[in-house]
């Protein structure tokens, strides 16, 4: 499990929490979002553009 | 006033005093504004004194943006983190949510206990618009924001013109196609506001609906379920609308309606000169470049910057959605407005005189420099502009942004 991060908004996806409001349950993989995940916060960062921070 | 410093290592003392600290103060006093009219209106009995927050805005907010002029005031970056972290700020907008409701209680309560004529009731409707339509602005600065406080009173404040969709909708779609022809909530050139107003309103209204729907799909709910956040912000308008009509009888449908379409309106005309004629282009990957501050349109007049919570440094907004206004920088070479907001609109609405003003200002923005292929063209009209403006009349046939 890891944490990814806008390098925009530095909104964090934690892998382990997932994200209840955006729909993905905890344990959800950041590889297994969908191709379009666009930052939930800011909007203009792909999913691509986001960084692996640390491990949860 | 509050000074900021920090200590850098390399840059040494830094401070920052923001000059504008106690103007922001204004927007707190702002029902003062569609107020006007009716008391003017108590203290004169003409019909003509509600027209005054018409003519303040659309006359003399441009006379006042262009005497008073602009502000070149910007926070240091390394000072940003510290103007974020001051609640003052952030205060100031979640005072303006209950104004809202109570200055559209208050118009409601004056239109169903006099007896006015129709323009009377129209330039009231319009008057309590205009300020519903600085909600959305309201709603806008706090929907962007990651509290959940913030983002629930943008949710309420959207109720007021019965705007719901608006966050979801521009944090999602508009700041993701912004400049681009798929984004309904961005002007081309040719377009005149009130073609644009029929694209842009449905459109972005089924954008956000669209998005929801696949959000709660992602959670196994319905589109209906109470969780939407659409739906939720449209039942409290449902209560505070049939509220007014079952208080203040029939006269409220009109009202109403003109109440809500011109808050619409006042966001419509915001996104028509935010990012009028403005093109992203196409990387080979398909995907559009990302939005560059060259995208968007600015202002940068104090006055209608107070009024607006510097929405008119649009560059920086759409660089860094999550930043609060305070922090909002003004760059030089950014296409640039030749007026506030609210004297832009005033041009728009006359159709013949904005592209008189901007099809001009789009073709010598540098990045463009007169090439077409980099204009976000209505296509409907694409050929009257190539002839006009592109030397030889022959339009591409191939769409100009594939």
């Amino acid at each position: 499990m890891a944490i990814y991060e806008c390098p925009g908004c530095h909104y964090r996806y934690d892998e382990e929490l997932g994200d209840e409001h955006e729909g993905y349950p905890p344990s959800t993989l950041f590889e297994n979002l969908p191709d379009d995940f666009i930052c939930p916060d800011c909007g203009v960062r792909y999913k691509e553009d986001f960084e692996r921070v640390s491990d949860s | 006033m509050t000074t900021y410093t920090l200590q850098h290592p390399e840059k040494g003392l830094i401070s920052y005093t923001d000059k504008k600290r106690y103007l922001w103060l204004s927007s707190v006093f702002m029902p003062i504004f569609p107020m006007l009219g009716i008391l003017a209106y108590f203290a004169t009995g003409s019909e003509w004194a509600l027209g005054l927050p018409i003519f303040f805005s659309y006359v003399v907010i441009p006379f006042l943006d262009w005497g008073i002029g602009s502000d070149e005031d910007n926070p240091p970056e390394e000072i940003v983190p510290q103007l974020e972290e001051d609640r003052y700020y952030r205060v100031l907008t979640y005072i303006t949510v209950p104004m809202h409701f109570i200055v559209l209680i208050a118009i409601a309560w004056f239109v169903g206990t006099h007896d006015l004529s129709v323009a009377a009731l129209l330039a009231t409707a319009i008057t309590a618009g205009m300020y519903s339509g600085l909600g959305i602005n309201t709603a806008h600065e706090m929907g962007h924001k990651k509290t959940a406080l913030e983002r629930w009173l943008a949710k309420i404040v959207l109720a007021v013109p019965a705007y719901g969709h608006f966050c979801i909708e521009h944090n999602r779609g508009h700041h993701t196609e912004v400049a681009t022809p798929e984004d309904p909530a961005s002007s081309r050139m040719g377009e005149s506001i009130y073609k644009f107003a029929l694209r842009e309103i449905p459109g972005a209204f089924f954008r956000g609906w669209n998005q929801e729907k696949v959000r709660l799909e992602r959670q196994g709910r319905s589109v209906w379920h109470w969780k939407n956040d659409i739906l939720q912000s449209f039942a409290i308008s449902a209560v505070l609308q049939l509220g007014l009509i079952y208080a203040f009888g029939w006269i409220m449908i009109p009202f109403l309606l003109v109440h809500n379409v011109w808050a619409w309106f006042q966001l419509t005309s915001a996104n028509y000169i935010e990012h009028y004629g403005l093109l992203r282009s196409k990387e080979e990957s398909g995907r559009y470049e990302r939005c560059q501050p060259h995208h968007s349109w600015n202002a940068n007049y104090i006055f209608s910057n107070i009024v607006l919570f510097h929405l008119e440094r649009h560059s920086d907004h759409h660089a860094n959605p999550t930043r609060r206004y305070q922090s909002l920088r003004n760059f030089d070479n950014l296409p640039e407005l030749p007026n506030g907001y609210y004297g832009m609109y005033m041009i728009a609405y006359i159709p013949w005189l904005w592209y008189r003003v901007m099809d001009k200002r789009v073709l010598a923005l540098p990045h463009i420099n007169g090439d077409l292929s980099k204009v976000n063209i209505d296509p409907d009209r694409r050929d009257e502009i190539y002839a006009r403006f592109g030397g030889g009349g022959q339009s591409p046939t191939t769409p100009l942004a594939a």
